[in-house]
């Protein structure tokens, strides 16, 4: 028989603490059941002596000193994992909301989790093909990468996502070794509702595990979300063989659920108050993306989050691009031309991008078209500022030349319908054809040979 | 036995302060965790973890082991992996597969492989502080030197014959002058954050070449100084390390990933096992040891790993290597230093930094220099030390308290990372105080107008990003054609000459001698452009010529080996300069 705990010492915020407590292991998952009978579930966070602070996953709200049985499990946090976890609907801290009863368990894991070994970590190389010409051709997306959407409110990033999730090759290729695991922090009913609707739509939903913590859900709940999350993702990944992409959003409602947590822990923060560990608390959710060598599975991991006020280095987005292989940023004000995707190109990068293209990847020529494609596109903003001063008809002939590219790059490369897909290769025969609008002098970014092989010759001056 | 009292993240307390020493290394709990004592008040001794504390119980005992946290030093550090506290990762992944488990306790170096040794003292010779007695080849490029401990010196009573022998067994047995006997093996202790002692500091006089032209030409760093890369994410301070890792002259790197990357550690280690030496034509990582400790892993082990990677560093800096250590990147590091000041609930300085973070940044880069070994040989440490300002804001507490301590600032640019303008280091932010030290090298060993020439290209870099003020506000076209002859120029140092290719074979490494003559050509053209613009020839016809555009490839259509081929280029120059003269004088 466990001990079990009647009366709480001090209730701060989300935090109780108990004291004369015994044998209690930090970390460890406390139930909590309150006097109307309802059940909940707490993390220690710190002890002292034989005082224990515990947080509350569901908030604090209807506890009372007395009348509360705390009863410590002997165990930190874990998620009950089977192949049947597919297709089900969780809430944030794990628990299914579905109506179809418990998860059958075949094993319990820590969410937690632990670091991947760097040399057991296999080195992403795969690409995955989304149909999206920016993304394919300029911030390629391999499988294993963590590449978040840094996003605004109002602007479509889950349309993107849900293109991303549902359109790539992920799915194509080995059907059946595929999984989405989806996890909502703080989103809105409806938002959630999208997801949904949309993997319902692609025929997806028996291979989608969907986290909700919704906005009007306990916030402190929302940090174990991703972790659950991440759990079920290594699972389905490294026992199971399979292709998991975990979309993770949004990361700002999670980043301020740390931060109300830290500041009733009374920590000294740091930048905006965010705690100082901002980094290493993120870092222990995205370097779970990855691949094991031995292993066939990967977990890709795309979050995503809107900057607050649009402002890149406001800490969340800053702290999050130090950590991950890259970012896709988006645009507003290309977003209200209509533009779709709108993915801002000088700001969005790959980094794993170089390993998974050219010769045996993609083509020889992608790694300089995209760098071509970049400086260009580059100029193109230098050519538009000038031309905002002096007006388009003073600029040289080259410059002139330069608008029209810009204009043409952002309507035909950029833009593309909802459900068009574009393979590679016609994404970089397209960026081919837009190089030719400008003098070849210009294309100082590509070897001569490649410029005559791969340049349309028509437009060749 | 102490017990636990209290448990905060890595912070541990013990009920008790009579029992240790500051600084000393402790077991903690059941599972031995690995722990360093950080403070000791009346009551309470404070201890970080460097490993995970979850599972930890109040009660669980605490172990001194009586001294400081130390690395162990020999042979088997080259090629190697390690975490933050030197704990093989091959080793831990061996014991708990592919996920790190806690308290995996192993070696820090193979006790069983055996070394072939070759003696250099003899029994009755009386040996020194730092004095090489034994040799062994650690990797195809190191012949590793064992050294006396800093602390014994006396008379060898015994020594082994040749032979094989492994890092623990005794070589030689020496007396000191009180009579007591000490065995001397290959492998000894060194405390992590004490400064291994040196003869005497030597001056920086030669660079560190690395073979990136903006760095060997524009921004030198010393041999034995220290250089910091500052930049926000996605501006390329990982790879100029790895480029500089790859290709610098150093005889060993040490290169730490401190709360960086897995799968950057992972690039390093498959790549630098592929790359060949250009100039040994042996594998990179014979000369190289990492040390991972990525973002995910315990935070504390994070604040070591900087010093378990000097320490390594100045090891073989006494064996009169010269060394070039690559930390990656130092702000994590400065954060971890917060993360824990914060546990103890220290008064915070400057954006919760503790106030002791400048001390501790100065302890660290003052530990690169260019020494006189106690052997009599010479040896140096160069610290390269990335720093990633949050927001990419070089005002921020770490990149200003380090920019006081390194003489040579790389900051990388977002908006030459942008357009792709790699190595993003901006020309105009970045500074060398190496300068005057090392003029006087390059002057006897490259060229002696090699200043004045590197003088020049920058001076054009300057003058163009002046004159581009005015063309933003009025257009190109309003300028005078000597100026724009600038510009021209200006853009073509910078894509033909500043951007560099890591990824194109011929660019990724330049040889210094190839990097002055592109500069020397491409200023040649410039002259003789500004004749023919005195002449009131326009400047659209010369750039109308292609040969702008040719030498703006000339550094992937000119062989690293073979600089003849300038000499081909200057008569182009000339013949053009010559028919263009004619047509329009005549």
């Amino acid at each position: 028989m466990k001990i079990q705990y009647l009366s709480i010492e001090e209730i701060r915020g989300p935090l109780i603490v108990l004291e004369n407590v015994q044998d209690v292991s930090y970390e460890e998952t406390v139930d909590i059941r309150l006097e109307n009978g309802d059940r909940r579930r707490g993390k220690v966070i710190m002890l002292e002596g034989d005082k224990a602070v515990i947080q509350v996953f569901e908030g604090t709200g209807g506890v009372s000193l007395k009348n509360t049985v705390s009863t410590f499990t002997g165990h930190p946090m874990r998620l009950g994992l089977s192949g049947e976890i597919l297709g089900r609907t969780l809430n944030g801290a794990g628990a299914p909301i579905d109506g179809l009863g418990a998860v059958y368990a075949e094993r319990y894991e820590d969410v937690n989790g632990a670091s991947i070994n760097p040399v057991s970590r296999q080195y992403p190389r795969d690409l995955i093909e989304t149909g999206i010409s920016s993304i394919d051709t300029l911030m390629t997306l391999i499988r294993g990468q963590k590449l978040p959407i840094f996003s605004g409110s109002g602007i479509p990033h889950d349309k993107l996502a849900v293109k991303i999730a549902t359109g790539s090759g992920l799915s194509g290729g080995e059907s059946g070794k595929f999984a989405i695991v989806f996890a909502a922090m703080g989103i809105k009913n409806d938002v959630a509702d999208y997801f949904k609707r949309a993997f319902e739509a692609s025929g997806a939903m028996d291979r989608v595990v969907m986290f909700l913590n919704l906005a009007n859900d306990p916030i402190i709940e929302r940090i174990i979300t991703p972790r659950c999350a991440l759990t079920a993702a290594e699972y389905l990944a490294y026992e199971k063989g399979m292709h998991v992409l975990v979309i993770m959003t949004d990361m700002t409602s999670y980043a301020e659920a740390l931060r109300e947590l830290s500041s009733s822990k009374g920590e000294i923060p740091g930048r905006k108050g965010y705690p100082g560990y901002l980094y290493s608390d993120f870092a222990s959710l995205y370097e779970r993306a990855g691949m094991i060598k031995g292993k066939e599975g990967s977990v890709t991991q795309i979050p995503i989050l809107t900057m607050p006020n649009d402002d890149i280095t406001h800490p969340i987005p800053d702290l999050t691009g130090y950590i991950t292989e890259g970012q896709i940023v988006l645009d507003r004000t290309l977003s209200q031309n209509g533009v779709f995707p709108p993915i801002s190109v000088l700001g969005s990068l790959s980094r794993l991008m170089k390993d998974g293209i050219g010769e045996n990847y993609t083509r020889k020529d992608h790694a300089a078209l995209s760098n071509q494609l970049f400086a260009a596109y580059a100029k193109v903003l230098d050519v538009r500022s000038l031309a905002g001063v002096i007006g388009e008809e003073e600029l040289t002939e080259t410059d002139k030349r330069y608008m029209e590219f810009g204009r043409r790059f952002e309507n035909e490369f950029l833009a593309q319908a909802e459900n068009e897909s574009r393979a590679v290769t016609e994404s970089l025969d397209l960026g081919w054809k837009l190089l030719a609008a400008l003098p070849v002098g210009e294309l100082t970014r590509i070897d001569g040979d490649l410029i005559r092989e791969f340049l349309p010759k028509d437009d060749k001056q | 036995m102490e017990k636990i009292y209290g448990i905060n993240g890595p912070v541990v307390t013990v009920h008790s302060a009579k029992c240790f020493q500051m600084m000393e290394m402790v077991y903690v709990g059941n599972l031995r965790l690995i722990g360093e004592v950080i403070m000791i008040s009346d009551e309470i001794t404070t201890i970080q973890v460097y490993e995970d504390t979850s599972g930890l119980k109040i009660g669980e005992p605490v172990e001194g082991t009586g001294g400081p946290l130390c690395a162990l030093l020999g042979p088997g550090i080259l090629t190697n992996i390690f975490d933050g506290i030197e704990r093989p990762l091959k080793d831990i992944e061996r014991k708990s597969g592919a996920f790190i488990a806690k308290g995996v306790s192993c070696d820090n170096l193979d006790l069983t492989k055996k070394w072939d040794v070759t003696l250099l003292v003899k029994a009755g010779d009386a040996v020194r502080p730092g004095q090489i007695f034994a040799e062994t080849r650690e990797t195809s490029l190191i012949l590793h030197k064992s050294m006396i401990p800093p602390d014994a010196e006396g008379t060898v009573v015994w020594a082994a014959e040749n032979g094989a022998y492994t890092v623990a067994e005794p070589l030689i047995k020496v007396e000191d002058k009180d009579g007591n006997v000490r065995d001397i093996a290959l492998a000894q202790r060194w405390p992590i954050k004490t400064a291994r002692p040196i003869r005497q500091r030597l001056a920086v006089d030669r660079p560190l070449l690395t073979g990136q032209r903006i760095i060997d030409t524009m921004f030198p760093v010393g041999r034995g100084g220290a250089a910091a890369i500052p930049g926000g994410f996605g501006t390329g301070k990982t790879m100029t390390q790895h480029q500089i890792a790859k290709w610098s002259d150093a005889d060993i790197i040490v290169y730490i990933g401190c709360g960086e990357r897995g799968n950057e550690m992972t690039q390093v280690l498959e790549e630098f096992g592929e790359l060949i030496d250009p100039k040994s034509g042996k594998p990179l990582t014979d000369r190289t040891t990492l040390i991972a400790n990525t973002s995910n892993m315990p935070v504390a082990a994070r604040e070591a790993s900087i010093y378990t990677g000097i320490t390594l560093a100045e090891y073989y800096r006494d064996m009169g290597y010269h060394v070039a250590i690559m930390a990656d990147s130092t702000s994590r590091w400065a954060e971890a230093l917060r993360e824990i000041s914060g546990r103890l609930e220290e008064m915070p300085a400057e954006e919760g930094f503790p106030a002791y973070l400048p001390s501790r940044l100065s302890q660290f880069y003052e530990r690169a220099g260019s020494v006189e070994t106690l052997s009599g040989n010479n040896g140096s440490v160069t610290i390269i030390g990335a720093v990633s300002p949050q927001g990419g804001d070089f005002s921020e507490p770490v990149t200003q308290n380090t920019k006081r301590f390194i003489r040579c600032f790389w900051a990388l640019d977002r908006s030459l990372a942008y357009s792709r303008h790699y190595p993003a280091i901006h020309w105009v932010n970045s500074y060398t105080e190496y300068l005057d030290d090392l003029g006087a090298w390059y002057a006897e060993n490259v060229r002696e107008d090699f200043m004045a020439v590197r003088g020049r290209i920058l001076g054009i870099l300057l003058e163009e990003s002046h004159l581009l003020e005015i063309v933003k506000l009025i257009g190109k076209d309003v300028l005078p054609e000597d100026q724009k002859l600038s510009l021209e120029t200006a853009a073509l140092i910078r894509e033909g000459f500043l951007q560099q290719n890591a990824y194109h074979a011929v660019d990724t490494y330049v040889p210094i001698e190839k990097q002055y003559r592109m500069m020397e050509t491409i200023l040649y053209l410039y002259d003789s452009a500004l004749r023919l613009v005195k002449k009131n020839i326009p400047v659209s016809v010369l750039t109308g010529l292609g040969l702008f555009e040719k030498l703006s490839k000339m550094k992937y259509d000119i062989p690293n080996d073979d600089a003849t081929a300038f000499d081909a280029y200057r008569r182009e120059i000339d013949e053009a300069a010559e028919t263009l003269l004619t047509q329009y004088e005549g």
